[in-house]
Parts: structure tokens; sequence; C-alpha cells
């Protein structure tokens, strides 16, 4: 016990457990806001394995780290729009759709990867974002080195979630998208388009997952490996659900989450080989499903969540 | 643009369906194939080539097209009560555990009950592992696509302890693989030469009889009732949550029974590569057969032979292999469109 608390009182830890939190911030609210549209976005997988592997190939041909994560996102919107296309404009269902996009998301990535590198053996590797300290702020001990001194990235992410959270619930576009997600016909009756409001609200959604997947290349690390994304994307799926489909609580969520794997990776290496490593690697995916059992009771679904809408068709 | 009910489907145009969907996948695809700088057609040849060209190559066209068989149907009659399993790929390594557990010398049956034994508790392990996804969609009401797919990576970190620690082989040479299954638990052969094993018998069999239950039973009426309507199944006195847990018994069961074949047919031992994502191909060879148990065997054969052949056309041309995974995903777009369309139709309005 003392051991975890040693943990917990070290700056490395809570550096890390920042760092591991961007993707899952993007990623979570991403997805949060196509569900707040009434849309599930199954693709988020293949998505961020899209924007790990644009953002660092863009940067590996020689492109600067922004425009990496610009291209990275509008990929990112790309794919959310043929997501769109197929479960809002054809009404195609949604899970298997999301299924889909995701076996093609990543396949293509990987296919695109070993076409522009085909001999890679080693995988080759980017000049990545670099810490940037906040001055004065980083000069606070303890919380300026864990939460101050990170990669612009990160501040980008922790940014995303009050301004996801003022667009959702203070400006008129976001009370548009939320209220495609729990009454489209009074979204008509408003005379705004219903298909358009949720085709931009997975487009937008999608680009955060991009650019949590450009994270992982760019900013954790400085490759790109197969298998890389890892189920993260499914782990931001039972994260949506955990914040109840809050912005603010799913930040939360996502620090708890990170925290844990911070410290599993470190109670790995304090306890030997007593527990075996795969145990460990566990926690995250065994922690999702629990996060979903404890919330299942309380989880308000947006009321149009999985089903289409079609103009003129009676409820 | 507007989306209209037909007022009637066609049979020509319900079976063109996965037809035309075949064929847009491969003109979706060969964007990808000029981008390699190889002339499309030739690749394509080449493709058919190595899946048909020799009979090495359709014996690894079958053995490949085993295992999706079985998940393909696993996915086909989850998918058909609207339960969506895509945990397929756990449920297969569930089932390959319990195959080792029980067939690697902890019991030896003569051959005619082991084989059949080994069967049974793979597809009571496979069934085991999805009755948690299923009781906590039927009890708490917890979407199972999520915990379907978080608990494949349990699975493969718990397939990755066990023949790394406990489950070890210690005659491998370090390797991490099991011990090799009993001779009476092996599958046997179907031909003197190749890799051909007895799980193409058990696979069709599977599919006829998960065809005949869809077809003949009250439970099959069932399954296919709640996946229609659940609230109408439900008015009309069918206990839907009984029948989706019946559901994932089977579904479960199917996947783990392919774990088994995989282990007892192929490997003889168990690895942490036994499954490609036969799990994840099986959505997309459900949905190529449109949820028909029948025409699950066909859609795993199509699959089986783009992979087989994108192997050896990658040998032979500079393709990436990884286009057979591509050709696979958009074949899962594509064909979601084309059965639209013979339900639909799309008419465009300023």
């Amino acid at each position: 016990m003392s051991e975890l608390i040693d943990i917990l009182l070290t700056t490395g830890f809570w550096a890390a457990t920042i760092r591991i939190v961007s993707p899952l911030i993007f990623g979570t609210l991403g997805e949060l806001i196509c569900e707040r549209a009434g849309v599930l976005n199954l693709g988020i997988e293949g998505i961020m394995t899209v924007g790990a592997m644009s953002g660092w190939m863009w940067v590996y041909q020689g492109g600067d780290l922004w425009g990496g994560v610009l291209f990275a996102a509008s990929m990112g919107a790309l794919f959310g729009l043929l997501h769109a296309t197929f479960t809002v404009h054809l009404c195609l269902s949604q899970h298997v759709t999301g299924i889909g996009i995701t076996l093609f998301a990543s396949s293509l990535s990987y296919f695109v990867y070993r076409m522009l590198l085909p001999s890679a053996t080693t995988p080759p590797k980017i000049e990545p974002f670099q810490n940037y300290p906040i001055p004065f702020l980083s000069d606070i001990p303890m919380i300026g080195e864990a939460l101050f001194t990170q990669t612009p990235l990160t501040y980008l992410a922790i940014l995303c979630v009050p301004v996801v959270w003022y667009v959702l619930h203070r400006t008129p576009i976001g009370l548009a998208v939320r209220m495609a997600g729990e009454n489209p016909v009074a979204v008509e009756a408003q005379g705004i388009n219903v298909l358009s409001v949720r085709t931009g609200a997975v487009m937008v959604g999608s680009a955060l997952m991009a650019v949590g997947g450009a994270f992982i290349t760019m900013s954790w690390f400085d490759a790109f490996y197969f298998g890389m994304v890892n189920g993260r994307g499914w782990i931001c799926v039972a994260l949506v659900i955990f914040a109840s489909w809050k912005p603010g609580k799913a930040l939360l969520g996502a620090l708890l989450f990170a925290g844990l794997e911070a410290m599993q990776v470190r109670a790995q290496l304090s306890s030997g080989a007593v527990i075996p490593y795969q145990f460990f690697l566990m926690l995250p995916y065994v922690m999702s499903i629990l996060a979903m059992i404890v919330m299942a009771r309380k989880a308000k679904y947006p009321q149009a969540l999985l089903v289409p809408y079609r103009r003129g068709e009676r409820v | 643009m507007q989306i209209e009910l037909r007022d009637h489907t066609s049979l020509l145009r319900a079976g063109m369906a996965p037809i035309t969907a075949v064929f847009a996948t491969l003109v979706i695809c060969s964007a990808l194939i000029l981008w390699a700088g190889v002339p499309v057609l030739e690749a394509y040849a080449l493709l058919f080539k190595g899946a048909f060209g020799s009979a090495f190559a359709l014996k690894e066209t079958f053995t490949r097209s085993i295992p999706l068989m079985l998940t393909g149907l696993a996915v086909a009659v989850a998918f058909r009560s609207k339960f969506y399993n895509i945990g397929a790929e756990g449920q297969l390594y569930a089932g390959a555990l319990a195959s080792v557990y029980f067939g690697t010398g902890l019991i030896d049956l003569p051959a005619f009950i082991m084989v059949p034994f080994l069967l049974l508790v793979g597809a009571l392990a496979g069934g085991a592992l999805l009755l948690v996804p299923v009781l906590l969609k039927t009890k708490l009401k917890v979407d199972e696509v999520v915990t379907t797919l978080l608990l494949n990576f349990v699975m493969l970190l718990m397939v990755s302890y066990l023949i790394e620690g406990p489950w070890r082989d210690p005659m491998a040479m370090g390797w991490p693989q099991t011990a090799s299954i009993v001779d009476n638990g092996v599958l046997p052969a179907l031909l003197a030469k190749g890799r051909l094993h007895a799980g193409l018998i058990v696979a069709l069999l599977a599919a006829i009889l998960v065809w005949a239950v869809m077809r003949f039973t009250v439970l099959g009426y069932e399954i296919k009732a709640v996946g229609f309507n659940a609230k109408g199944a439900e008015f009309s006195g069918i206990n839907v949550n009984k029948t989706v847990i019946y559901t994932a018994l089977i579904s479960g069961g199917l996947a783990g029974i392919a774990g088994v074949s995989e282990v007892a047919g192929l490997k003889g031992y168990l690895t942490l590569d036994l499954s490609p994502g036969f799990g994840y191909t099986g959505v997309a060879v459900a949905m190529l057969a449109r949820l028909h148990p029948l025409s699950v065997v066909p859609a795993a054969l199509f699959l089986s032979a783009i992979y087989v052949g994108a192997d050896s056309m990658s040998r032979a041309v500079n393709i990436p292999t990884y286009i057979a995974d591509v050709l696979v995903g958009v074949s899962v777009l594509a064909i979601l469109v084309c059965v639209m369309l013979t339900q639909y139709k799309i008419r465009f309005r300023s």
C-alpha cells in the first residue's frame, strides 16, 4: 500500500497520466459529439488509426508538425463524412457501418504505410512535438512539471474540454446538435436540417478522434506501429457512457483511466514478477466494462441515439 | 435526396445484392492496385490463381475458410436477433483454451468420443464467455458491442499469460506455445496431402444445423422475430431476453468451435497468432451472406480466397498483403448499400 502512495507522490506518475490522457480526451470528446447528435460512431478505432498514420506520415514526408495535425484531422473528417453518408443519409445500421469503417480505415492505413515505406523493418522515426513548459506556471513544484511541462498537443486536448462544453451547451449550434440527438422532429420544426446537423457533428467528432490518434504517433511516441491504437477507441466509447455524455465528466473519467494506466506501468516495475504483466495490461479493458456496469442504471442515453431520421416519416 | 421503400423486392434483385457488392468492392480497390503500379486485371487474375489455381491453392482456400464459416455463422445468428456480437475473436480463443485444457493429456478417450468432446467443451467455453455481455445487456442494458469488443483484448492477454506461464510447453524450446493435442483429439486430415482437415465437415454440418434451427424450430422463429421487431415480439408473448440469451449461447458456441477446429485440426497447439482476426472477418462473412446460414459457406470461401490469393499475389507483384484486409473492409460497406438498394430506392429531388 505504501508503495502505491509512493507512486502517487512522484511527478513522473502525474506527468505520465497527463500524457496518457490526451488521446483519450480527443477520442472521448469526438465520440461524445457524434452520440450527442444521435449517431453512434464505432469507426473510432479505425479513425484513430488513420489519424495516427496520416499525421505521422505527413511529418515523415517533410511536412511540419501542425500541418500533420491538420492533415490527420481532415482525414478523420473525411471518414466521418463516409460514416455520416451511410448512417445519416442512407439510414444504414450504425453498428455495422461503424465496424465496417473500422475494418476499412485501419487496413487502409496499414496498406498506405506499406506502400510508402515498402522495406522499413524497424519503424522510422520523426522529430515529435517537444515539451513546451509554460512560463511561470511550470515553476510550481510538482503540478508545474506534471501539468505545465507537456507538449502543445496535450494543452490542446485539455483546452478542447471547455470549448466542446461551451459550444454544446451555450451556443445555438450546440443546442441544434443536442436536439438532433434527442428530438430530431423538433429540430426540423425549427427549420434546421437534421441531416446536415448530424453530418457536421459526425465530421467534427471524427476529426477530433483522428487528432487523438495523431497524438500517439506525434507527441507520445515518434513512430507508427501496427496495432498501435490497441483498443483505445473502444475504451473511449465506454468512457462516453461513463461520462453520461458530459464533456466535464468525460475529462474526469479519462483522467481516472489514464491514472490507472500510469499506475499499472509503475506497479508492474515495483511488483517484480509476482503478478504477470498481462493482468496489468488487462486493467483498462476490465475497468471500461466495470465503468459501463456502474453507470448502466443511471445512463441517460440521448433519446434518438441509433434512430435514423427520415424526413416526413411518422414517428 | 429521398429514400423510399420499394413495394416488393424481387428475388433476382435480392440475389444480385452480394454479387453486386463483390463487384463494387473489386472496382473500388482497383484504385489501390493501380497506385501500386500493377495492371488491375493482371493483379486480380493473380489473386484468383493464388486461391484456386492449383490443388494446393484450393486446399489452402478451403482450410482457411473453416474458421471463417464458423465465426461467420456465429455473427450471422447473433445479428439475426440484433444482438451485435463483435467478440467472435475472443470466443474463438476461449474455445481454443478449452480444447487445450482438456486435450493435452488431462483426459484421453477413444478418438470417436474425444473429438466431439473437445468440440463440445470449446462450444461451452465460447458460449460462457459471451454470457457475460449478454447478461449485462439483458439485465442492465449495457451495450454489447463495446463489452464484446473489450473482452477480445482481455482474452488475448489471458492467452498470452497462459502460454507464457502455466500452460507453456516445456519441450517447445522456449517458444510461447502450449503442448500439443493428444493424437486421439486431433481432427483427422481429409486428404492424404495438404492441411485440409475434418473441421470442414464440422463447419458444413454447423451451417446446415443452424439453417434448420432458424428455419424449422420455434427458437429460430423467435430469434428472427426479436431481430425484426423486439417490441412486437414481446407483445406477442415471446420472452425477448431469454431468446437473446439463447442466441448468444449459440453464437458464442459456434465461435468457440472455430477455436477448437484451428487448434485440434490445423495447428495442433495454441499460440498467440492462432487467429489473424477471424472473429472480425466473421462480421464481413455474415454480412455478405445476408445473415443466411447456408450462404455463409460461399461467403466464407470467397473471403478465404481473397486472403489466400492476396498472399500469393503480393509475392508475385509488389502489392502489400494488407490489400486483403482492405477488400474485406470495403465489402462490409458495399454489401450494406447493396442490400439497402434491394429494399429502398433513392430518389433525387431538388
